[in-house]
């Protein structure tokens, strides 16, 4: 696996090495990428304590008065009558099970138009056989009546 | 090999205290995205607070009313005023409901939302706070958690409008999710990177705006994304005459607004990534020759182009909503499956024959990390994707939809027996 990784693909067009600049401030460095993440890690923390202190805040300010009836589920003022954890309609498994298959999907094609123009035609054949099973697939789901709501 | 780093402004490095105690280190990856990250998160929250009065201010002029005008001069207030009332209201959580996964749902919903923002480019240069290598990728993956928040403060609620409110949201958001992925590929070939920063950079390179090269991509994306955040005509989660308000119906007070925050900001977001990948981002032709490109003025204006679009198509968002009635959930599952997917395999497929023919006659060169195109290239390109992938893609979806069910109230013959028995 190693061995296969390692293996250069010889591409149609080989980059050319002077492009021209472009506007960010790109820099040659040994720096580990990863600490572009960072910003991102500290935005995380700000992002969950923003809803956390809001929530403290307002355990201060706001008044609070509860009754059995307040506290109770709303069903258009009735009693609610039993759980609402009950079964539910079976489409919903289905549609959850083909997102999978089409999701996975979309994630194999972003690699591949990002290098799309270098692999040219041999992409083009590739992406016509991949689609290709993918719709055999779709299709079939159809026929089942998968796709059919009602 | 070129990493894009971080780096803070010149005149921000140059500020007395900075410059003095700091190493740049610290400067470029701690301080200035800490100055970055407050500033936006300020903006961010201000203008959904806005966005709210906004829509209610644009649905009554569509309506020939005048809106909220009490609190402030022209009800400039009144989203002050709301965010009062809503923090100092009762913070009710039911007694069947599942504590735990009630409190924590809002905030995963609205954190989901939030992270996504830092590393949208909002302006050339120092005006992103992340230019990560797979930008978009991130967004996607970041984006999908917000499902989880809505599922699990539906199933939480233990109330029978929120369950079937988030179970409707769910289906619909993952269903969505997927043309909106695919109709991105198509710009992808032309940017030929996740980065979103070297995304509109690229759009800058080539001198126009990738919604030329994929209308139809666009087109979907913007349904698509419409779809995801649940807004009107699909927002049939929160569909007041069934569902109450759908998965929230049980919160309120402050946690109501964290899902609140959390749908506007994923307008937000849905809105920033179409300008970015499909309207060019902070680029306006001939901005450069005005202004030096670098400067701080650029920058500044770069951000003031990147919001005007962004404000242009949150204004269709919710021009969308006053003028569309709501679909019917069979009809929403139909638009995702039946079309809105085969339209964005189509889009793929036509791009790719397409390039591969320009390529072939030599209108396009690849050059490492960007295209290269010639005038009869921008011409071919432009050309066949208005007059072939477009009218093309409607012929096939006419055709794989003849004998499909009423889609939008059209009168069909009767299915025959036979075929309702097959298809179960």
């Amino acid at each position: 696996m190693i061995f296969f990784l390692q293996e250069q693909i010889p591409l149609p067009n080989p980059p050319i090495s002077s492009a021209p600049p472009v506007q960010v401030n790109a820099i040659l460095t040994d720096i580990n990428p990863i600490v572009n993440y960072l910003p991102i890690l500290l935005l995380l923390i700000i992002a969950i304590s923003f809803p956390v202190v809001a929530l403290n805040i307002s355990s201060f300010l706001r008044r609070t008065v509860f009754d059995q009836a307040k506290l109770s589920a709303y069903e258009c003022g009735n009693d609610p009558v039993g759980d609402a954890r009950e079964r539910y309609s079976v489409r919903y498994y289905i549609i959850a099970m083909l997102f999978l298959i089409f999701d996975v999907e979309t994630v194999f094609l972003f690699p591949w138009a990002i290098i799309y123009d270098q692999l040219a035609i041999f992409g083009l054949i590739e992406i016509f056989i991949f689609i290709g099973i993918l719709i055999v697939g779709y299709y079939y789901a159809w026929r089942k009546g998968a796709l059919e709501w009602v | 090999m070129y990493i894009y780093l971080l780096s803070a402004p010149i005149w921000f490095s140059k500020l007395p205290i900075l410059k003095d105690y700091l190493d740049p280190m610290v400067l470029d990856y701690l301080v200035w995205p800490l100055v970055q990250i407050g500033l936006l998160l300020f903006v961010v929250l201000t203008l959904i607070a806005y966005l709210t009065l906004a829509e209610r201010k644009i649905s009554a002029w569509i309506q020939v009313r005048i809106g909220p005008n009490r609190v402030g001069p022209q009800g400039l207030l009144q989203p002050l005023a709301d965010g009062i009332k809503l923090l100092i209201k009762e913070d009710l959580i039911p007694l069947k409901a599942d504590k735990g996964i009630f409190i924590v749902a809002p905030i995963i919903a609205m954190v989901a939302a939030l992270v996504s923002l830092a590393v949208i480019p909002w302006g050339a240069a120092w005006a992103t706070i992340s230019n990560i290598d797979v930008g978009l990728l991130f967004i996607l993956a970041v984006s999908s958690f917000g499902v989880l928040g809505i599922i699990l403060g539906g199933w939480a609620s233990n109330s029978k409008y929120a369950l079937l409110g988030a179970l409707r949201s769910a289906a619909q958001m993952v269903s969505y999710e997927v043309p909106m992925g695919l109709a991105l590929i198509g710009a992808l070939m032309f940017t030929k990177t996740l980065a979103l920063q070297d995304m509109v950079i690229n759009q800058e390179n080539l001198h126009i705006w990738n919604v030329l090269f994929q209308p139809l991509g666009f087109l979907i994306y913007l349904i698509s994304g419409i779809a995801e955040t649940n807004r009107a005509p699909f927002d049939l989660p929160e569909a007041e005459s069934e569902l109450v308000a759908g998965y929230h119906t049980e919160y309120s007070g402050f946690r109501f607004s964290l899902f609140f925050i959390a749908e506007y900001a994923s307008m937000l977001i849905i809105s920033a990534i179409a300008v970015t990948v499909f309207l060019g981002g902070w680029y306006l032709p001939g901005l450069s020759y005005i202004l030096i490109p670098g400067s701080t003025l650029f920058v500044l204006a770069s951000i003031g182009v990147f919001a005007f679009k962004t404000l242009v198509l949150l204004y269709v968002f919710f021009w969308l909503r006053w003028s569309l009635p709501r679909y019917r959930y069979d009809q929403l599952m139909e638009l995702a499956w039946k079309w809105m997917i085969p339209a964005s395999l189509a889009n793929i497929l036509l791009t790719a024959t397409i390039l591969v023919i320009a390529k072939e006659f030599g209108l396009i060169e690849s050059q490492g990390n960007f295209l290269s195109i010639s005038t009869a290239g921008y011409i071919f390109l432009i050309g066949t994707a208005f007059i072939i992938t477009v009218p093309l893609t409607w012929i096939i979806l006419g055709q794989i939809n003849a004998r499909s069910r009423d889609f939008n109230l059209r009168e069909v013959e009767p299915l025959p027996m036979n075929r309702a028995k097959k298809n179960s």
